[in-house]
């Protein structure tokens, strides 16, 4: 029972009802006036044919005199599909003629009468018949009087076809409409519980979980399309704070026991001014981690979507500019060279420092990596095709081996086991969130992929841009 | 330094704002306290003082409510924001409520300090001055120049700028990242000493040929630039 209710308050049976409801007026109505309209046509053309009957009969009257008009009614009479005859005395008595019985009074005045009347017949086999049948009357100065009909059975019977027809057809709509309701809203509904079935699961915590689709491409389809996605957003979110929570664990219990040995032995060493080196070995080590946890907080910042507010027209050719300005002089002293090619004048919407830092980012990763190598180059480039700005940096140090790339954009995760380069771990992670908040793309290839030792690393930026 | 710093400290951590205020105590800077966004807001209208360093969360009344209030009340002491938010568009909701300066939580002291000072000097620094000078060197805002001893020092615009604003501020501390803030603008960590290169490249500049040191290195803080003959 409950289940019939809950079918009869989805939406397709709702609607469904409402058609057939809205559906059933209009055939109602239709029905109505067409046989309304056929029965005015078909009167209109029985009193016509009624008239012309009466002035003939008239005509004979006149000409050959009661006689005549006897004769001629009964010639008339006895043809097939005749018209009813009746010839009456003048207080309505019937004297003879087709019609085995009339209403009383029905013969008292001339002229039409307003509406169809009922009439007993003969039948073939003698029996009497009550049928509709129109009728004019006519006066004859011998006061007989004659009445000149013709049967409406026909036409009534067609107009309780029709009406009949219409019961049926209703019933049968009906009927199609119910099976249809059933059908349709137990399909919905059983999609729907598949559903409802697989959120249950995901909100049980397993995020792998999508919703059903039956590739038919329908609403159920886009909506649950649309969820998914949304749910893949979220899964990776959510293994986002999953891999962060991890890997803090991890990675910063090793700066904090570190931190924690310098405070003890900077608590238990001698008076030789060794304890102020200490101290500040402690400052600095504090220092990276307050690094660390700024870079993560910024990360989950700029994912979680809320820096996106401050987004503006930024002139992204200058931060390029100023970033290269900014790092040259550290690339120099470290003997790396830094060669820009910028175009001018590239205007996108975006946030500059969040540009900046993802820039300064990759300027860092390049001058720490490429120390030393074979092509001291880096190479900051600047294009811009069609609606999409481009930046590069390229660099010819060591380079990171093409099945790390998209390991490399995980936080924490560094090639370098051994941690000798300083750094967070951060630094890709959050170019990465950057170039997805601006709804760009980032990819890492190799400078030179055939090179032995020095494939370098070239990352590519992408960021939508106005086309001009 | 004849007239000692005035500055309030409104926190509502008791013991953070002890030791800020031991701190302050200790680089010569008087220190008042109010634990609360309401008191604190009475004291900055009843009192005068050089700085105000102010919480961003605080009962009663929240940081920025009360520099838009003191703003509204036509008092403009400068103040520094604190704030355990340090994102990009924290501080540009800081700043845009009227604070004059933001500082991230958690921050090393001498970063604080260094800006507090600056900003308490604000005042008297010569913001309407052409020509800065410290010692024997000379820098020509208008012109664009610099000179030493009369003779004159090319620098590249990012150099002059950065003198520039290292003379402006002679004498005070200003920390690498109030540079990378005030001379290029960006507020963002840029992970290596970029900023000491540069500093070492402008050194190198406007110290190469002469005998006295100008710009020189604060440990633990950041630079400054001083004339040690002017100083008693």
């Amino acid at each position: 029972m409950s289940k019939l209710r809950v079918l009869l308050r989805t939406t397709a049976v709702r609607l469904s009802a409402l058609y057939l409801v809205l559906f059933s007026l209009c055939a109602i109505f239709l029905v109505f006036y067409v046989t309304g309209m056929s029965e005015r046509l078909l009167q209109q053309q029985t009193r016509a044919a009624i008239t012309t009957e009466v002035s003939q009969i008239e005509a004979v009257y006149e000409r050959a005199g009661m006689s005549g008009l006897l004769r001629s009614l009964e010639r008339r009479a006895r043809q097939p599909g005749a018209n009813l005859y009746v010839i009456a005395g003048p207080s309505g008595e019937i004297l003879a003629g087709n019609v085995a019985g009339l209403q009383p009074g029905l013969l008292d005045d001339e002229g039409w009468k307003s509406e169809p009347f009922r009439y007993r017949r003969f039948t073939d086999e003698s029996r009497e018949e009550t049928h509709v049948a129109l009728a004019q009357v006519l006066l004859l100065d011998n006061g007989l009087r004659i009445l000149v009909g013709h049967d409406l059975q026909e036409p009534e019977k067609f107009r309780m076809l029709v009406r009949q027809a219409l019961v049926v057809a209703l019933g049968v709509m009906g009927l199609g409409a119910l099976i249809i309701w059933f059908v349709i809203g137990r399909n919905a509904l059983k999609r729907i519980d598949r559903m409802s079935e697989a959120s249950t699961k995901i909100m049980a915590g397993d995020l792998s979980q999508r919703l059903p689709t039956s590739g038919s491409g329908d609403e159920f389809d886009r909506l649950s399309e649309s969820l998914n996605a949304m749910l893949g957003r979220i899964e990776k979110l959510d293994e986002g704070l999953r891999q962060v929570s991890d890997n803090i664990a991890h990675d910063l219990k090793t700066p904090l026991t570190r931190l924690r040995n310098k405070a003890e032995a900077a608590l238990s060493g001698k008076e030789d001014g060794s304890q102020t080196g200490a101290l500040e070995e402690i400052i600095a080590e504090s220092d990276q981690l307050i690094r660390t946890f700024n870079a993560l907080l910024m990360i989950s910042r700029v994912e979680a979507g809320s820096a996106a507010a401050e987004m503006s027209d930024v002139d992204l050719s200058r931060i390029v500019a100023d970033c290269v300005e900014l790092y040259e002089p550290a690339a120099e002293d470290k003997a790396l060279k830094v060669e820009a090619d910028i175009l001018p004048g590239v205007v996108i919407s975006g946030n500059r420092e969040l540009i900046g830092q993802a820039l300064g980012n990759l300027m860092d990763n390049a001058i720490k990596y490429a120390e030393g190598s074979t092509n001291p180059l880096i190479r900051v480039a600047m294009t811009k095709s069609g609606n999409e700005a481009v930046v590069t940096v390229a660099d010819h140090g060591p380079g990171i081996p093409e099945d790390m790339y998209r390991e490399v954009l995980k936080r924490f995760v560094r090639l370098d086991e051994s941690r000798s380069k300083p750094g967070t771990g951060l630094g890709l992670s959050l170019v990465e969130a950057v170039m997805e908040m601006h709804r760009g793309s980032l990819t890492l290839t190799a400078t030179e992929p055939d090179h032995k030792d020095g494939k370098g690393l070239t990352v590519r930026m992408v960021f939508p841009a106005r086309a001009t | 330094m004849v007239t000692r710093m005035k500055i309030l400290i409104v926190e509502d951590d008791l013991e953070a704002a002890a030791y800020l205020a031991k701190a302050f105590r200790e680089a010569g800077i008087v220190s008042d306290h109010a634990s609360d966004g309401e008191s604190g807001l009475f004291m900055a209208s009843e009192n005068a003082y050089d700085v105000l360093v102010v919480d961003r969360m605080l009962p009663r009344r929240d940081g920025l409510s009360l520099i838009s209030e003191l703003r509204r009340r036509d008092i403009h002491t400068p103040v520094l924001i604190l704030s355990a938010l340090g994102q990009v568009d924290d501080r540009v909701t800081g700043l845009r409520a009227g604070g004059d300066d933001y500082l991230p939580k958690p921050y090393a002291f001498n970063e604080l300090l260094a800006r507090v000072e600056v900003l308490g000097r604000r005042k008297g620094a010569p913001e309407q001055d052409m020509v800065y000078r410290v010692g024997d060197l000379e820098l020509d805002r208008l012109a664009h120049s610099v000179r030493r001893q009369g003779k004159e020092i090319p620098l590249q615009p990012r150099e002059f700028r950065l003198l520039e604003y290292l003379m402006k501020n002679a004498g005070q501390v200003v920390t690498r990242t109030m540079l990378l803030e005030n001379v290029w603008d960006y507020h963002f960590d840029p992970q290596t000493n970029v900023i000491d290169v540069h500093v070492s490249r402008l050194r190198s500049k406007i110290e190469k040929d002469f005998d006295t040191p100008l710009l020189r290195t604060v440990r633990g803080a950041g630079y400054m630039i001083k004339d040690d003959r002017t100083e008693t």
